[in-house]
């Protein structure tokens, strides 16, 4: 939003320095390095990567059953954050409860474990002969592990913490004080949460949208430990890549660059409406 | 943006988690960044200090041996890394510290001895296919033909012990579709040990390492489909004379006797 | 017991306790504007909060016959007009005056109706499908105190409304304002730092200094008597406190000589000059004098003894300018 009329200002051309003076090397170095270390993986990967390999995986049914698996259940395991992540947001960043910061705590943990960790707890509460998982199996016939909703469920366990969290930094930089204008206009919490709170915390909820979504198409290390690795069903992107390294070097480089057009191309599809203003 | 940048950590934190790393310094040594920056700041790697890469299905048989190798070798320090045949043979061929390489099959070791990383490779020890089940067996397997219709897993192709096992099934003439494609030989005995599957196609040497956890059932021909483990000098070893004492130490008396008791079958 | 009558026959009745922060009891009946004033940090936005229901009190409080204890902001018919206005910015001025209506449970088409009345009677009715950004800090507090009106509250809570408007803006608003609140049938209660809001909008004046009224009373009784300095600085008075006793005196009546003053008068100080600032036709001087104390000047006067910051002065008083209470 103030984007827009940035635009509209004419400025004066941009120069390497600004009008504070010339930035400190001590600054300016590790900023430098830090994009070099940050870039250049990346581009070497694009310069190693054979085109002839790069046509062959990009036609390959593989490829393109693993995209669009891995495109899908990002995208149900970002809804589904957005429907329990921002009510929990909410009520860490509005509701005043006893034990909110062990819940805030507890909420964060998964962000720290090891993908494999994730992995191996989500099976010991939802697997076949999990704590839940058994009963689950038992009473209905299902069991998440080898499906693509358990494949979901690992991206929403993996995503949750950082969408709940910048979730709930949106909500709080958005402030309370409309919240309370409402109250005392007679609006219930849930109209002030509609009508007030969620339109001026958009942008903090699709930056952390945007981000959830990046976090669940990269996972994979909860997904393979869990759910395993089966063509159109649970073999993502990113589980494809992992398994293919073990035979095909060539394939893998590929396979990454594609992973990387598509990942860059939705960043950047969506930077200009919210990462920045994030 | 660095989203396939993010991978690496992960699948490190794969590795580095699994138990089959037996020591710290090892696991790390497979990290060729990590390792690089250890034998610049990390503990001395002196002249006795042997380093093997190996075949994460040798873990169990490989530690046996080390320990006695250590024993009869005074001085002498055996450190491992643990992992898929592949990984190591792309390492070793990218030039990772390392003294011995021993593969899980032929396609692995090839990678390294075209990049002139590793010696003449001799073929130390074979491995069976198997089925495993959980202990009492709940789906009632007793051969592959009753894999239909069970919650069962076996490796990717794109692993060693997953080409073998297609061939296997082929073999038998089984079109039975698996619930999963794992990614190795030992997390595809893991879903077995978790009870996550009911079933899983896994070498006899696994089903060994997991003891009573599993019951093991035999697959008749399968012996017609083993695969071979190759052992090599690596060309970057530090002691060549110490990496050749290890390869005779396992090709031998010794060494036949720790594997054949993992469940390995002579070459 | 207190007498809540008010509270009970449509006015207000509230007593308010926010630990180390405010202690206050408060009446008032329909029609009522009470003028808070207090310096900063005294309560005055705490005192706000509080009785609307936003900031947790321990205590009692009655409106217009119900008993607001523990009653949500929601359920409460208290309307704030808040000091940065806290205009929805992403509805309209008319959606935002429509908001309280439609809380309540009224349907949309009427609650735009009432909605367009009172930004008309706010004379803004012309802005209502701007966004709160696209309107002046005047304009906005217009459209704020649409908003508070529109639905309909028992008690109005006006903090600080013209703080930040340009001069006029504030006087035209003030002027309006007046006749607004002459015809609301509700309480008022206007927090201000703003001596002519208190005389001219007000019926009582409460004064709030460390979270306690200090005195309350009729807007002229108060400015004529004031128990505190601020209000004092206020209406421009000078009072001392003497015992239980105020002794107050206008700043004309203050006599400023360089030399200690010959003659019966007993009520006299030594001091610096702090300030000299034009004030109507004369010079008001504000001298430190282990009090501080503020004296009105001619300009020749001024210009004929040099009074400039930093000279030290005699300051004398004759008793009969003096009004004790």
């Amino acid at each position: 939003m103030t984007g827009a009329t940035a635009h509209d200002v004419p400025r004066p051309r941009r120069r390497a320095r600004d009008s504070l003076g010339r930035p400190p090397l001590v600054l300016l170095l590790p900023a430098v390095v830090a994009v070099l270390l940050l870039v250049s993986p990346l581009v070497t990967m694009v310069v190693a990567t054979d085109p002839s390999s790069l046509a062959a995986a990009a036609g390959s049914p593989a490829v393109a059953d693993a995209l669009w698996l891995s495109f899908i259940t990002s995208t149900a395991a970002t809804v589904i954050c957005l429907v329990l992540g921002l009510p929990l947001a909410w009520m860490l960043a509005r509701v005043d409860f006893p034990g909110r910061r062990l819940v805030r705590s507890l909420v964060i943990v998964p962000m720290v474990l090891p993908p494999v960790v994730a992995g191996i707890a989500l099976r010991t509460a939802f697997g076949r002969s999990g704590l839940l998982g058994e009963p689950l199996l038992a009473t209905t016939g299902f069991a998440f592990p080898y499906t693509t909703w358990g494949v979901v469920l690992a991206h929403v366990f993996v995503a949750l913490p950082f969408v709940v969290i910048s979730m709930e930094g949106g909500l709080r930089a958005a402030g309370s004080g409309y919240d309370a204008a409402a109250a005392t206009l007679g609006a219930s919490r849930w109209l002030t949460f509609r009508r007030v709170t969620v339109p001026l915390a958009l942008p903090g909820i699709a930056a952390a949208l945007v981000l959830g979504w990046a976090r669940s198409l990269g996972e994979f290390g909860a997904t393979i430990t869990f759910n395993g690795n089966y063509p159109g069903i649970t073999q993502t992107m990113p589980t494809l890549i992992y398994v293919e390294r073990q035979s095909d070097t060539d394939a893998v480089l590929a396979l990454s660059l594609i992973m990387l057009a598509v990942s860059v191309g939705v960043l950047v599809a969506l930077r200009d409406r919210w990462l920045v203003t994030a | 943006m660095n989203r396939p940048g993010k991978e690496g950590p992960a699948s490190r934190a794969r590795r580095s988690a699994a138990p089959r790393v037996r020591r710290v310094a090892a696991g790390l040594a497979a990290v060729p960044l990590v390792a690089a920056v250890l034998t610049g700041c990390g503990p001395a790697r002196g002249e006795d200090t042997l380093q093997v890469l190996a075949a994460a299905s040798l873990t169990d048989a490989f530690t046996e041996l080390g320990d006695r190798f250590e024993a009869a070798h005074d001085g002498t320090d055996v450190q491992f890394s643990f992992g898929s045949s592949t990984d190591l043979a792309e390492q070793a061929a990218d030039g990772a510290p390392g003294s011995v390489l021993a593969t899980a099959d032929e396609d692995a070791m090839t990678i390294a001895t075209d990049a002139g990383a590793a010696a003449a490779p001799t073929v130390f020890a074979t491995n069976t296919l198997v089925i495993v089940t959980p202990r009492d067996n709940p789906a009632g397997i007793g051969s592959l033909r009753d894999l239909a219709g069970t919650t069962w897993v076996r490796c990717a192709d794109q692993a060693p012990c997953g080409r073998v096992a297609r061939t296997v099934l082929q073999d038998a003439g089984i079109s039975a579709t698996p619930a999963s494609l794992e990614e190795d030989v030992r997390a595809t005995l893991d879903k077995v040990v978790s009870g996550e599957a009911d079933a899983a196609l896994v070498y006899a040497t696994d089903a060994a390492s997991a003891g009573d956890a599993v019951t093991t059932v035999d697959i008749p021909g399968a012996e017609r489909e083993q695969n071979s483990y190759l052992i090599a000098a690596l060309a970057g070893a530090n002691d060549p004379e110490l990496a050749r004492a290890w390869t005779d130490f396992v090709t031998g008396p010794e060494g036949e006797a720790v594997l054949t008791a993992a469940g390995f079958s002579r070459p | 017991m207190r007498d809540v009558s008010p509270g009970r026959a449509g006015g207000l009745a509230a007593t308010l306790t926010v630990p180390g922060r405010l202690d206050v009891e408060l009446t008032a009946g329909p029609g009522d504007v009470v003028a808070v004033v207090g310096p900063n940090g005294a309560g005055k936005t705490t005192l706000v909060q509080a009785l609307a229901g936003l900031q947790p009190a321990a205590g009692e409080q009655w409106l217009a016959g119900a008993d607001l204890t523990g009653v949500p902001p929601q359920e409460r018919h208290v309307g704030v007009v808040f000091q940065d206005q806290r205009l929805f910015p992403n509805l309209s001025a008319l959606e935002n005056v429509a908001f309280g209506p439609r809380a309540r449970g009224v349907a949309a088409g009427a609650s735009r109706a009432v909605a367009r009345d009172w930004l008309d009677r706010l004379g803004v009715g012309g802005l209502a499908g701007r966004r709160p950004g696209e309107l002046s800090g005047g304009q906005a507090q217009r459209v704020a105190i649409a908003r508070a009106l529109a639905a309909d509250p028992a008690l109005l809570l006006l903090d600080e409304p013209f703080t930040g408007l340009d001069v006029g803006v504030a006087a035209a608003l003030r002027v309006e304002l007046a006749g607004h609140l002459a015809g609301y049938r509700g309480v008022t209660v206007l927090v201000t730092h703003d001596a002519i809001d208190a005389l001219t909008l007000a019926t009582t004046v409460a004064v709030l200094d460390g979270g306690r009224l200090m005195q309350v009373g009729p807007p002229s009784e108060v400015a004529a008597r004031p128990r505190t300095e601020h209000v004092a600085r206020l209406v421009g008075l000078n009072v001392i406190r003497d015992g239980d006793r105020f002794r107050a005196f206008t700043p004309s009546a203050v006599a400023v000589s360089l030399h200690e003053p010959d003659g019966s008068a007993r009520n006299r100080w030594s001091g610096t000059i702090r300030s000299a600032a034009p004030h109507g036709g004369a010079v008001r001087l504000q001298v430190h004098a282990g009090h501080d104390l503020i004296a009105d000047v001619t300009p020749a006067a001024t210009r004929e003894l040099g009074l400039a910051p930093g000279r030290r002065v005699w300051l004398s008083v004759k008793e009969t300018a003096i009004t004790a209470y």
